[in-house]
């Protein structure tokens, strides 16, 4: 599929539900995303927000509808691997780092999928923990550090493979108010200074206003503000 | 290319996995090594054994001959009549008769007990400690000591020693290389067939030609002319005798039996290293490993768990060979004999096993939905 008129993300009708069909999620909802564009999904818990960044990650598929996403369909196994090798990074609101491991080794993840050079993958690994101010961090275990470290750890380890689109799933949800704010802003700037397109699900209002467009989730639908 | 580079990579994770579970990593590698260390002895001392009775029965020959249709050489029967008439072939250069008995001494329900002829080569070739070769079967009413045989019933040269029913003269005590003649007794022919009530028989013949060559002419000629002999080439012997084959049999499958139960402890440890990754794994599948970079990931761990079950093996099994040649209760037939298609073998079952063992394990692990593992945050 082409990326027409700089469209990175385009979603056509898509519908998801679960349990057999006794809880939909998502009910024929359609969105379309620029690139360069910091898009916010807000919504209450349960609206739907995490199942459409799902979709869009090719983490789960849709029952009915049309996904495009960097000119790819994430619902067939090759182009979900090139996405998520290539395309994609996705920061989820429990860090999902690999615990004993350290910030180091878990930033280098994806790194290890597209088998980069071990010296260039260090590179990155450090300009990205340089960045968000974790270099003094690389050899510390994830039990050793904070919650916004960890968070941040999160966002390089997105950032590792240098992404067209990031898929933010409630990255400031488990974080106190102001550790939130300074993930937040840092994740806006990366964005903003790399040209990366960003999708954020995210419940806090004040963080969804302070995005391009904000995208209001409610009972399965999409209405833009 | 690349997927060799991204297969190098994967490996670090490899590593650091089982670092970072070591416990579980030594478990699955304590079940191979086990299983390396069971089938390395078995085998090993299996091995030994066989070569050590092969080399009692080809000492200096090349063909042996006995009775056709037993089930063991020690129910063989070579009559002095059959002797002859082998000696007597053309191109025979030597035939000597050897037979075989168990006899018991207080303390010692079994040793094996030769009975040789004055002229056989295993007592010229081998190093006395005691006595003369030229003293075998001289004085009547004489025994005479392998050098092991001599260490578990205290005997010495000259001294007197019960061996069933009798009481014997020490006529002489000599070492050889082979731990079966080493912990034996020996008898003149005559007065052992006296002592086992065989008549005139031996058990086998041992024949030495005059050129190799004439080897199935020989063979031939023999059996027809003895319907109840066969004669067999040392090498064909050692791959038909039943007994040879039912140990050999014996000691693989138990090894094997050794090795499924490390297979299982391999499964066991990489199926609750999956487990309890479930998340991790969903992580990764998110980051970009595909299904088979997972399931290679189980795989390569379940390999080097392998290697290091294998390494571990060998050096406990080792262990154990050097101890068990040493310990006096053996008498010395614990001659450890290790070849290299033996450690072949065993490397290979080693690895089969480890990687049939995580087969479930890798599957499952490729087979985790991200979206399922992490919906539930």
């Amino acid at each position: 599929m082409s990326e027409p008129n700089n469209l990175l993300v385009e979603v056509r009708e898509v519908t998801k539900s679960y349990d057999a069909g006794r809880i939909t999620v998502l009910r024929g909802v359609s969105l379309q995303v620029r690139a360069g564009e910091m898009v916010a999904l807000w919504g209450a818990s349960g609206s739907g927000k995490s199942t459409l960044l799902h979709l869009l990650g090719g983490l789960d598929v849709p029952d009915a509808g049309e996904i495009s996403v960097c000119g790819l369909d994430p619902r067939l196994e090759p182009d979900r691997l090139e996405l998520r090798r290539r395309h994609l990074g996705f920061v989820f609101q429990l860090h999902n780092l690999i615990a004993d491991l350290t910030v180091e080794e878990n930033i280098r993840v994806p790194a290890l999928a597209t088998g980069l050079a071990p010296a260039p993958t260090a590179a990155r690994v450090r300009e990205l923990a340089e960045r968000v101010g974790l270099a003094h961090r690389l050899g510390h275990r994830i039990q050793d550090i904070s919650g916004g470290e960890r968070q941040r750890t999160a966002l390089c380890r997105a950032l590792m493979n240098s992404p067209r689109l990031l898929l933010a799933d409630e990255p400031t949800g488990s974080l106190d108010e102001e550790t939130g704010e300074t993930v937040f802003n840092l994740l806006r700037d990366l964005a903003l200074r790399d040209g990366i397109t960003v999708v954020l699900a995210t419940h806090e209002r004040r963080f969804a206003e302070a995005c391009d467009r904000l995208v209001r989730v409610r009972h399965g639908q999409l209405q833009e503000d | 290319m690349l997927a060799g580079q991204t297969g190098m990579r994967i490996l670090s994770l490899v590593f650091t996995n089982l670092r970072r579970h070591r416990l579980r990593a030594a478990i699955g590698i304590a079940g191979i090594a086990f299983g390396v260390a069971a089938m390395l002895t078995i085998l090993a001392i299996v091995t030994g054994a066989i070569g050590m009775f092969q080399r009692i029965l080809s000492s200096d020959s090349h063909y042996l001959v006995f009775e056709r249709n037993v089930s063991d050489l020690f129910f063989s029967s070579v009559t002095s009549a059959q002797v002859s008439s082998i000696r007597a072939r053309p191109g025979v250069t030597e035939a000597h008769p050897v037979l075989f008995g168990l006899v018991s001494s207080p303390g010692h329900p079994v040793i094996t007990c030769f009975g040789l002829t004055r002229d056989d080569p295993r007592l010229t070739k081998a190093r006395w400690r005691a006595g003369r070769a030229e003293d075998f079967g001289v004085k009547p009413g004489e025994v005479f000591l392998g050098a092991r045989a001599a260490e578990f019933l205290s005997a010495k040269g000259g001294g007197e020693v019960d061996i069933g029913r009798g009481h014997f003269h020490v006529g002489g005590i000599f070492e050889t290389e082979n731990g079966f003649e080493d912990g034996g007794v020996f008898l003149p022919l005559a007065e052992a067939q006296e002592f086992f009530h065989r008549g005139d028989a031996a058990s086998v013949v041992t024949v030495k030609l005059t050129d190799e060559s004439t080897g199935p002419a020989f063979k031939a000629a023999l059996e027809a002319a003895e319907p109840g002999l066969v004669a067999l080439e040392n090498r064909e012997f050692s791959s038909t005798y039943n007994s040879f084959k039912i140990l050999n049999f014996t000691a693989w499958a138990v090894g094997i039996c050794a090795f499924c139960l490390g297979g299982l402890g391999v499964a066991n440890t990489m199926l609750l290293s999956v487990f309890t990754r479930i998340r991790e794994i969903a992580v990764l599948r998110v980051c970009g490993f595909s299904t088979r970079q997972v399931a290679a990931l189980i795989f390569s761990e379940a390999a080097v768990i392998a290697a290091a079950g294998v390494v571990a093996g060998f050096g406990l099994g080792f262990a154990l060979l050097a101890v068990l040649e040493r310990v006096p209760q053996f008498h010395g037939y614990v001659q450890a004999s290790v070849r290299p298609a033996i450690l072949l073998g065993i490397v290979a079952t080693a690895f089969v096993t480890a990687v049939a063992g995580a087969i479930y394990p890798a599957r499952f692990a490729s087979r985790i939905q991200p979206a399922e593992a992490l919906r539930y945050e």
